[in-house]
């Protein structure tokens, strides 16, 4: 992100962000990234639930696919998925 | 016109709790400690006779009662607490946080020495230990001030160009538990004075908003703050603080209009030829009063200068009420081990290191641990101050008064 950021004198009061936490895509935070392989996945959709980021969405065909802007790799869809159909991949 | 006021006996905990009572905050989230509990105890009776609509928050510690205050006035509430020594100290880390995100809470602060050795009495090593925190210091005199200050700190809590938290201070049993007259205002005239709280404008992600949690208008209040943006709320906090003092003076103002009672930030008295003046805060300048005008019957030109602000610290009106006085003596009830001197020393040789009529300043740390400030002794610090005048040098410049060698 190279916009120029606000100062002191035009910045919201109360350190309140302007923007919203759409615009912050944390995605880049991390080490390791979720692969879905579809060909053993049962549709369970526990790694939907399970996520902190709310950053794995339920397609209108049942999959389950991870946005990349949001997810932190933290992990926790590979570890709870029963078929152990996620892999952690490192990112290069 | 003044409106109407009753007299009535108050110590200087009810007077805090009565006042309070007539704003009539929306939460009241306190823990018991001496010499404050008189406070939030009477605070709880008016809860539990129905006399306000308050949610009292009965917590499990100091931290949390801040904590609650927070959370509540980020909600958009009017939230009160009271504390004071260790209570405070337990409130450090959210002290910070209440004037960080900026939430104008009022606290009441009965002063009171830090532990250890343990000891329950007055001196102002708590608030010293709050001073770079964020929040308006207010110090009272006697228990008129202290009802008065509990009043108007709202309105200046609220001020839409401040908004930070303010700390009502008075001396822990002195004024807290010792009983005087006091003017108290009807009900309606205090409701009238304070109003509906008002919320700063800020700016969400949706534009425009109000500075309040709101689903309708949805904004973070207290996210990560990294390096990139940090710093630039802490001067526009810093900025708040420093014009605040504007905006305070109008508030006095139309307070005296009300009460009929001038309230200011600095009150010299018979400055205009003193020689030799003490500084101070708090209870102890009511006796250094008695002391100045019974020094002036004998002929000595003695004068002193009341502080009732030490955050935001009034420079400029410090520097008009010490004028061309040659010699000045602070008296303060606290200390800074291993500091050049005690904070309001060092707070008054900052701001009177420019001036073209300097005085020669020299500090008097008494009163510590709740030890009482005499007459005799206050008499011994003018003695002091003559001495350096002729001299014409100041000598020892940190001494202890009232203690044991």
């Amino acid at each position: 992100m190279s916009e120029k950021k606000r100062g002191w004198k035009t910045l919201p009061k109360g350190a309140v962000p302007y923007k919203s936490s759409r615009d912050y895509q944390t995605g880049d935070w991390g080490v390791a990234k979720p692969v879905i392989d579809h060909t053993k996945c049962t549709k369970c959709t526990l790694c939907h639930f399970f996520c902190p980021e709310g950053a794995i969405t339920v397609r209108d065909d049942g999959y389950t696919e991870v946005n990349y802007d949001y997810c932190k790799g933290c992990g926790v869809c590979a570890n709870e998925c029963p078929v152990k159909c996620i892999k952690m991949e490192m990112k290069k | 016109m003044v409106a109407k006021q009753n007299m009535t006996g108050l110590n200087g905990d009810e007077a805090s709790a009565y006042a309070t009572k007539q704003v009539d905050p929306d939460i009241v989230a306190a823990y018991p400690i001496t010499p404050q509990t008189i406070i939030v105890e009477k605070y709880s009776e008016y809860v539990a006779d129905g006399l306000v609509g308050t949610e009292f928050v009965a917590v499990e510690s100091e931290h949390s009662a801040l904590s609650a205050c927070v959370g509540a006035s980020a909600a958009g509430a009017r939230a009160f607490t009271a504390t004071a020594a260790n209570g405070l100290a337990l409130m450090w880390e959210i002290l910070y946080v209440a004037a960080g995100l900026r939430q104008p809470i009022v606290m009441a602060v009965a002063n009171r020495c830090l532990g250890g050795p343990i000891n329950i009495h007055n001196d102002h090593s708590d608030a010293m230990g709050a001073r770079d925190a964020g929040w308006i210091q207010i110090f009272c005199e006697n228990n008129q001030e202290v009802y008065d200050t509990s009043v108007e700190a709202w309105r200046i809590a609220e001020h839409p160009d401040i908004q930070l938290p303010v700390m009502v201070n008075f001396d822990g049993f002195t004024i807290s538990h010792t009983m005087e007259n006091v003017y108290v205002l009807e009900d309606a005239d205090v409701k009238k004075f304070v109003g509906k709280r008002v919320y700063m404008k800020t700016e969400g992600p949706r534009g425009e908003v109000e500075f309040r949690l709101d689903p309708e208008t949805p904004i973070t209040i207290g996210p990560l703050d990294l390096q990139d943006f940090y710093f630039e709320h802490k001067v526009q906090q810093m900025e708040a603080m420093k014009g605040s003092l504007n905006a305070i003076k109008a508030i006095d103002r139309e307070f005296e209009k009300v009460t009929g009672r001038k309230l200011d930030c600095v009150y010299p008295y018979k400055m205009d030829d003193a020689e030799v003046a003490v500084v101070g805060l708090g209870s102890a300048m009511g006796t250094v009063r008695e002391v100045v005008d019974e020094l002036r019957a004998e002929g000595v030109k003695a004068g002193m200068i009341k502080m009732r602000f030490f955050r935001p610290f009034p420079v400029e009106d410090l520097r008009k009420a010490v004028g061309s006085v040659p010699v000045l003596g602070v008296m303060e009830k606290a200390y800074s081990i291993g500091g050049p001197g005690a904070p309001l020393y060092e707070e008054v040789m900052t701001a009177l290191y420019d001036t073209k009529e300097r005085p020669l300043i020299t500090d008097y740390i008494n009163g510590l641990g709740g030890k009482d400030t005499s007459p005799e002794m206050i008499r011994g610090v003018f003695k002091n101050l003559q001495k350096i005048k002729e001299k014409g040098s100041v000598g020892e410049p940190v001494s202890y008064v009232g203690v044991r060698e």
